[in-house]
């Protein structure tokens, strides 16, 4: 016989539920832990007493799905995260990339955009910057917006400037954006050829053909299906050969599509399409 | 032997051990996992706070010194019996239902990321009360919330004498916070570990 659940687990199950059928958002194969304790945090910040209550208002007021939606996605992220990652992209990438006559790049769960504007740098400084389309797609509409506004706060910057330097940047930091009180306005031709779009790995499909998919720390928020839907996504997506860059802590060993990649840079977790 | 115990129902099967540990916790690990042979059959899951810069050689240091099988925990890996995992530097682990590892980069908790409470909270809805929890010495307060959880699952709840820790902090506030089945000196939790292992099943 199967284990009774837990009234909580029970109320979370049917909260996803709801919001997949209302809101066509599906955190049903998102991994358990995190999402738990990410609705946990909701319902103190919305006065809830329990996840059905919480589950009542997101069904019957979408702003209040908007709220909730901030809550269940992550917005953490930093400009050139894991410097050496950076760096082995232009070593060992970049030249493979200036063989192509033009170029698409699809950052795939952007958040708040700051792994695009530090692909923008990188590909400016390397001459790619003007024959490259990025994609940057994110489900979450508010991050969306402000990765298009390309605006950060001054005090992170410090520590992007950091990273960018160990990166291989090869100019000041600042020349890329203007301070202004507490923030920093990225330069808006870095966004030029960076097409903005809702597109979840969840439920939609492939949109285009890619040269290289950037998708870092965002299938860490996945349980094995939903990582496998989106492994087959990018080989989808991805011509002969093109790369695939995950987070420093994601791997394909335990996926369906382990073999279908190769490691390039196993460290830096860049691989290549078979 | 003044170990204090404050059990008073004979130990209970477990199949998995969590482990919390902070300032002061690479020496108190040792103490715990030294009398553990190559065949300890339970999995150990530890996170243990250090600056970030030094703690991706934790599994490599441990490895060396004990008998156990050692490694840095990974995303989606499935936990294995007699094995010791360590948390990664830089995000949470927790454990999911089907009892394998999943990373999460949310906000650190009491300044920690990876935190105690979740790893102890989600092996908790994991193992519900087929777990042992340890806390050990620490200068903060992670960890009893974690251990409030897994004492309300029914698994067993063991905290390090905060006479004998290091820094008395962590381990009081989980005393603060709920009465464990155990409290005990080191030399007394490593010697529980064996107990453990051996009415498994």
């Amino acid at each position: 016989m199967p284990q009774t659940q837990r009234n909580d687990d029970i109320e979370l199950r049917l909260l996803i539920e709801a919001i997949y059928l209302k809101y066509s958002y599906d955190f049903r194969d998102y991994s358990g832990a995190s999402i738990k304790r990410r609705v946990h945090h909701a319902l103190r910040q919305f006065e809830c007493k329990t996840i059905s209550a919480l589950q009542e208002r997101v069904l019957h007021d979408p702003t209040a799905f908007m709220q909730l939606l901030q809550f269940l996605t992550i917005p953490v992220s930093e400009m050139f995260r894991d410097p050496e990652h950076f760096l082995a992209i232009r070593q060992e990438v970049v030249p493979v990339l200036k063989t192509y006559p033009s170029l698409k790049i699809w950052i795939a769960g952007c958040s708040t955009g700051e792994e695009v504007y530090s692909m923008a740098i990188l590909l400016r400084e390397e001459g790619l910057l003007d024959r490259t389309i990025i994609y940057a797609t994110d489900i979450n509409p508010r991050s969306l917006e402000k990765a298009r506004q390309g605006i950060f706060s001054l005090e992170n910057v410090r520590a992007y400037t950091q990273n960018y330097q160990k990166s291989g940047g090869q100019r000041s930091f600042a020349e890329y954006y203007t301070a202004a009180y507490d923030y920093a306005i990225f330069d808006k031709t870095l966004r030029e050829n960076v097409t903005f779009a809702d597109h979840s790995l969840a439920t939609d499909s492939v949109f285009s053909e890619t040269h290289l998919i950037s998708c870092r720390n965002v299938l860490i928020y996945f349980n094995k299906n939903l990582q496998n839907r989106a492994f087959g996504l990018f080989h989808e997506s991805l011509c002969h050969r093109g790369f695939l860059m995950l987070g420093s802590k994601e791997t394909l060993d335990f996926s369906d599509y382990s073999k279908q990649f190769a490691p390039l840079l196993k460290q830096e977790r860049i691989y290549r399409k078979l | 032997m003044n170990d204090i115990t404050v059990a008073s129902s004979p130990l209970r099967p477990v199949d998995a051990v969590v482990v919390g540990a902070s300032a002061g916790g690479v020496e108190a690990l040792l103490a715990i996992f030294e009398g553990l042979g190559p065949d300890f059959g339970l999995p150990i899951i530890v996170v243990l706070h250090l600056p970030d810069a030094h703690r991706s050689q934790l599994a490599e240091v441990f490895a060396r010194r004990l008998a156990l099988r050692v490694k840095e925990a990974t995303d989606k890996e499935p936990i294995s019996p007699g094995t010791l995992y360590f948390a990664a530097p830089g995000y949470h682990l927790s454990v999911e239902g089907d009892y394998s590892f999943s990373f999460s980069q949310e906000a650190r908790v009491h300044y920690s990321r990876p935190a105690i409470d979740y790893l102890f909270e989600s092996a908790a809805d994991a193992y519900q009360h087929r777990l042992a929890a340890i806390l050990l010495t620490g200068a903060n307060q992670d960890g009893a919330q974690g251990l409030y959880t897994v004492k309300q699952r029914g698994g067993v709840t063991i905290v390090q004498d905060p006479q004998e820790a290091l820094v008395a902090t962590m381990p009081q506030a989980a005393l603060d916070r709920i009465k464990p089945d155990y409290i005990l000196p080191l030399r007394g939790i490593g010697r529980l570990l064996c107990e453990l292992e051996r009415i498994e099943c």
